[in-house]
């Protein structure tokens, strides 16, 4: 004899977000529950964990006007679905993926499981298709594949949501005209974050191709807690069933972080660091790992999650475990926004894993790997400098430092900075990183090869005035 | 065909045993199991979803199941099979992608397409693949344990041999004739001295949390060559040591281990992707078997063995993952072989058993960690080592563990841990990565303790070798002093002595630590290359010091046409052609004699 369906009365205790369920029979794990407020209102819950005559449910609306009496509990016997298929286009829905945006439920005949499954590492494919973003820090620099999961860290005030925003309005392929759907979750971000977004995809003329999912900031936060993964579901569905290419937003991740902590506290779990349970790693990893690519289905799914780091503290436990499983992240520098440069990319803590698959030869130009680099190396080199110019004074530096404090204001300003409509091709990126380059004597581009000088750097180097001749032949 | 192993499943039928009572995440707890055994394998559900016992207490049974528990309920069933967890061992498992209880998971694929789906039961060998085997006894031989009755080729670089079990002794009985067997074929029968007979298949099955069985430890006087400047030169790893690669995120932790599957003279890798991204392992596949291993001359994917516990797979059987990961490489030792087993990442495996613990409601140690774990970790890395084996050969198994520290942060337990545990420590720091100078393993916090174990094996390449390892080391570690006094006063402000020792230690960085791995060259550096610019970059050195005593300058220096050769030579001069170092370090000193002419 089953219980499915069937309806409780009254409950043992209510515990923050959690309710405590005995005389029970039948109940399954993780099963979602239909709960009834005294009040006759709807909310939906989940099982925790399970023993012979008790459970524990989690309630996404909060427990608030729930009474130990009056309050009623019907298990469904499910896991939570949510409806998939391309009528989600276009649509809106609620944090737990229910219509929000006064039209008919999805007619879909299919739904699935928010929690998905894990890919088969054998199934994957390996991502390497380089996305043009027009923004040169990401392009050149740290540069973005479809199929790849690569964050951006930022900081409360900067400017995620316009880089976003630019990305999705200017991410392309290079060889094929594909465009990509996005699906957008939001978690614990006010309305104004999501306006934002709204008003950019419609400017854009994409918003029939994007579907959101909303939980914001005055919405009950463990709810936060399924957004995601209903984001994710659909963007499975759309991936690897309709063939689309995905891009995914998940903003803000911190307040997913901030919900999961509080059922962990609510628990009474033992926490790890700062309070965040020890499987933070598991569950974070549950998300970010529902990207990729699959064997034998033309359709992707790209992931660009945004995070506030409390304090800009890039080792605080929700970017740090972020950092462990994503495939490099976006660091935007306090700053250098501070002096106002858009976008605030930092140069050095900034990483693409997948970049040296997807750039270079038959794919972005030959040269793009070792110039990266030796932009890299540069750069590095004038924070040293920099740090040496603060204690010695500038007229002290050598000539060469000088050089250097020269390149490393020229790369801000010309190849990092750029317009928030300005769309660079990657062969403009690839200029203006030589352009910086130029200002360097030959003989310090060791990460560049004899050719690719020859090619790029001795070229224009007589042309241009700016720089002083490196290595007059005949020397020595 | 008769059972011939302790831990063999096959063909049983689990019989039913208690009833679920508790469900919480990947631990469940079952009533009416007072006739099943700790560490025994139990099937949970009419979905026989795989489990093993971890606490018995009267007749409940708290069981951490290896795959997803949604919708399982109190009341359902649970079956026991008897047996503990064990690996299939056999011909078959070079070139094979398992999960962390060793599902073949290109077969999974097969079956249920791209996500892994609850219940799979697929056999981690395959049974029906025929086998050329070759016997090496004849009936009326003695037979000992872990005698090498037969053999037969697995791959074309890998020849596999037979073993028989470790806990056999006798006569051999019966022999299969040379021929085509599959795995359950009875190939051999040894009567033992109670009259009792085994038969020996061409796989058996061993419990992965048993070590297997060895005669005898002994010294380590081999470096693992890696093919990696900085390991081989600086900071080595005997045949058969252990080491630790600990490093924030992004740090290169995962690069360097790939490296070391790709390059490192073992001959069997074990890769084990324990809660780390899916991809890396997809790129493992997709790459090793186009990369030719330069010692046999045949693919690398021939000689390796993946085991993938994603970070989003369940997380139980991510705890066992790095267990079945060594049981497979300690039977390739017992083969006379040597083989490196790499598990990134260790914390990873550490955390899993901080969530189980946690369920467990156990008392906490450090940061929520078990208190028992440090003696797991003892335990895991203890496997490692060179070894005589049972059947007389020479067999290693190396460890290589990537630790990911919370923050970058190496005072936290499971680095802590680890470091009591394991003789190299390869430090990545992060100004390093950042800085894009990879691989991004510090020098002055890493160490190795086979240093002097391993000398004379490179002392055999060139009795200097010692000498010159040492005085790059002594330069990079007078840099970090000079350093200090430089960022106060700028480094044009030094004596010329002092300021060529930042030159050289910045020639040493750029032209012989930093290794790229995307390099086509210098992916990979035999021993002979490392030998000769190390013999380069140490004349450079002391050329350049007698030089300014002279009264040359640094400019001086920095101008030779040699400079831009030597900081270059890791790329441009191939890897067979190390005799071009030679004619580079003539040519060095030719125009050191040139320069000091020119000052006389
Ligand atoms: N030897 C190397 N040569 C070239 N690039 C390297 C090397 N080592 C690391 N890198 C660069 O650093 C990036 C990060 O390295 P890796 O993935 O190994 O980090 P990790 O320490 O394993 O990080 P995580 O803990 O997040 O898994 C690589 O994608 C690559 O771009
Ligand atoms: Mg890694």
């Amino acid at each position: 004899m089953q219980d499915v369906g069937l309806e409780y009365c009254g409950l043992r205790q209510i515990d923050g977000p959690l309710l405590f369920l005995d005389g029970l029979k039948g109940v399954s794990f993780d099963e979602v529950v239909e709960i009834t407020a005294p009040g006759g209102e709807q909310r939906l819950g989940q099982v925790l964990e399970v023993t012979e005559d008790a459970a524990v449910v989690q309630v996404f609306a909060g427990t608030t006007g729930l009474s130990n009496a009056g309050t009623r509990v019907r298990f469904t016997g499910k896991g939570l679905t949510i409806p998939v298929g391309r009528q989600t286009l276009g649509r809106v829905f609620d944090g737990l993926g229910r219509p929000k945006d006064d039209l008919p439920p999805v007619l879909s005949s299919v739904r699935l499981d928010v929690n998905g499954a894990p890919i088969n590492p054998y199934a994957r494919e390996y991502p390497r298709d380089f996305i043009q973003t027009g923004i040169t820090s990401i392009d050149l620099m740290n540069s973005l594949v479809r199929g790849q999961k690569l964050p951006i860290f930022s900081g409360n005030g900067m400017p995620h949501n316009r880089i976003a925003a630019q990305i999705t309005r200017q991410a392309r392929l290079l060889d094929r005209d594909v465009s990509f759907a996005i699906v957008f979750a939001a978690m614990g971000v006010k309305y104004d974050v999501a306006r934002f977004f709204i008003d950019s995809f419609e400017q854009s003329g994409v918003l029939g191709d994007v579907v959101m999912y909303l939980s914001l900031a005055d919405d009950p936060s463990v709810e936060r807690l399924v957004t995601p993964r209903a984001a994710l579901t659909c963007a499975e569905y759309l991936a690897f069933e309709e063939n689309m290419h995905v891009l995914v937003i998940l903003t803000d991740m911190t307040n997913y972080c901030e919900a999961l902590r509080e059922i962990a506290t609510a628990r009474n779990e033992i926490p790890s660091r700062k309070g965040y349970p020890g499987y933070l790693y598991s569950d974070l990893a549950g998300l970010y790992e529902r990207a990729g690519r699959v064997q034998g289905r033309e359709g992707s799914i790209t992931q660009v999650p945004i995070l506030t780091m409390p304090s800009d503290d890039i080792s605080h436990p929700v970017p740090d475990l972020t950092g462990y499983i994503t495939e490099g992240q976006i660091v935007l520098d306090r700053e250098l926004f501070q002096r106002g440069i858009y976008p605030p990319v930092a140069g050095l803590p900034s990483l693409s894993r997948l970049m040296k698959d997807g750039i270079g030869k038959g794919r972005t130009r030959d040269d793009h790997p070792h110039v990266a680099s030796q932009l890299f190396a540069a750069y590095s080199h004038v924070k040293d400098i920099r740090a040496l110019a603060a204690v010695i004074g500038e007229e002290e530096l050598s000539p060469l430092d000088k050089l250097y404090m020269k390149f490393g204001e020229q790369f801000e300003r010309t190849v990092i900075s750029q317009a928030e409509f300005e769309d660079r091709s990657i062969q403009q990126s690839l200029e203006l990183g030589w352009e910086a380059l130029r200002i360097l004597p030959r003989s310090e581009l060791y990460r560049v090869t004899e050719e690719e000088l020859s090619q790029f750097y001795d070229v224009k180097n007589g042309v241009a005035d700016a720089a002083p001749p490196a290595d007059p032949p005949g020397a020595g | 065909m008769v059972q011939n192993s302790p831990a063999s499943t096959a063909g049983d039928t689990p019989r039913a045993a208690g009833r679920i009572t508790r469900v919480n995440g990947p631990i469940v707890e079952a009533r009416g199991m007072a006739g099943a055994g700790m560490l025994e394998v139990v099937e949970v559900s009419e979905l026989r979803l795989i489990g093993e016992i971890i606490r018995v207490r009267d007749d409940v049974a708290t069981i951490q199941v290896y795959e997803d528990t949604s919708g399982l309920k109190p009341g359902e069933p649970v079956f026991g099979t008897g047996m503990p967890l064990s690996v299939r061992l056999g011909p078959g498992l070079l070139g094979n992608i398992y999960d962390g209880i060793q599902r073949p998971l290109a077969q999974i694929m097969r079956h249920s397409g791209h996500y892994i789906r609850r219940g799979e039961k697929v056999p981690p060998l395959d049974a029906t693949k025929q086998w050329g085997f070759e016997p090496l006894v004849k009936p009326g031989d003695a037979a000992s344990p872990g005698q090498v009755f037969g053999r037969t080729q697995e791959t074309q670089s890998v020849e596999h041999r037979l073993m028989l079990p470790p806990d056999v002794r006798g006569t051999v009985v019966e022999v299969a004739p040379a021929g085509d067997y599959n795995i359950d074929d009875v190939v051999c029968r040894v009567e033992t001295g109670h009259g009792e007979t085994i038969s020996v298949t061409m796989a058996v099955d061993w419990p992965v949390r048993r070590q297997r069985p060895s005669t005898r430890r002994i010294a380590m006087d081999t470096p693992l060559v890696t093919g990696q400047r900085v390991v081989d030169t600086f900071f080595p790893i005997a045949m058969g040591g252990t080491a630790a690669i600990p490093g924030g995120f992004g740090t290169g932790k995962t690069m360097t281990q790939h490296a070391l599957a790709k390059w490192s003279a073992a001959r069997i890798i074990v890769y084990i992707g324990c809660g780390e991204r899916g991809n890396e392992m997809t790129e493992v596949l997709r790459e090793f078997p186009e990369l030719i291993d330069p010692r046999s001359g045949r693919s690398l994917m021939e000689r390796t063995i993946l085991i993938a516990n994603t970070s989003n797979m369940p997380v139980a059987a991510r705890e066992v993952s790095i267990y079945t990961g060594i049981t497979i490489a300690e039977y390739y030792r017992d083969m006379g072989y040597d083989v490196a087993v790499m598990a990134d990442s260790t914390s990873r495996w550490a955390e899993a058993l901080r969530e189980l613990s946690g369920r467990l409601e156990e008392m906490p140690a450090d940061e929520g960690f078990p208190a028992y774990l440090p003696t797991r970790l003892a335990e895991f890395y203890e496997r490692g080592g060179k070894v005589r084996t049972l059947n007389g050969r020479e067999g290693s198994v190396s460890v290589i563990g990537a630790v990911s520290p919370p923050g970058g942060d190496f005072s936290e337990p499971v680095t802590q841990h680890t470091s009591r545990f394991i003789r190299c420590f390869w430090a990545l720091d992060r100004e390093l990565a950042n800085a894009r100078h990879y691989p991004a393993i510090s020098w002055l916090n890493s160490y190795s303790e086979y240093l002097d174990d391993i000398q004379g094996w490179w002392q055999q390449q060139d009795p200097a070798w010692r000498e010159w390892r040492d005085a790059l080391m002594e330069i990079l570690q007078d840099e970090v002093k000079l350093q200090r006094v430089a960022k106060l006063v700028g480094p044009d402000a030094l004596p010329e002595q002092q300021r060529l020792v930042l030159f050289i230690a910045e020639t040493i960085k750029n032209a012989f630590l930093q290794q790229n791995s995307f390099d086509e060259v210098d992916m990979y550096c035999p021993p002979e290359k490392q030998v000769q610019m190390l013999r380069v970059l140490t004349q450079l050195f002391r050329r350049s010091r007698d030089l300014i005593r002279r009264g040359g300058t640094l400019a001086d220096i920095r101008e030779l046409p040699c400079m831009n050769r030597i900081v270059r030579m890791k790329s441009a001069v191939p890897n067979d052609q190390v005799d071009q170092l030679r004619e580079l370090f003539e040519r060095l000193n030719r125009e050191f004699d040139e320069a000091e002419r020119r000052l006389a």
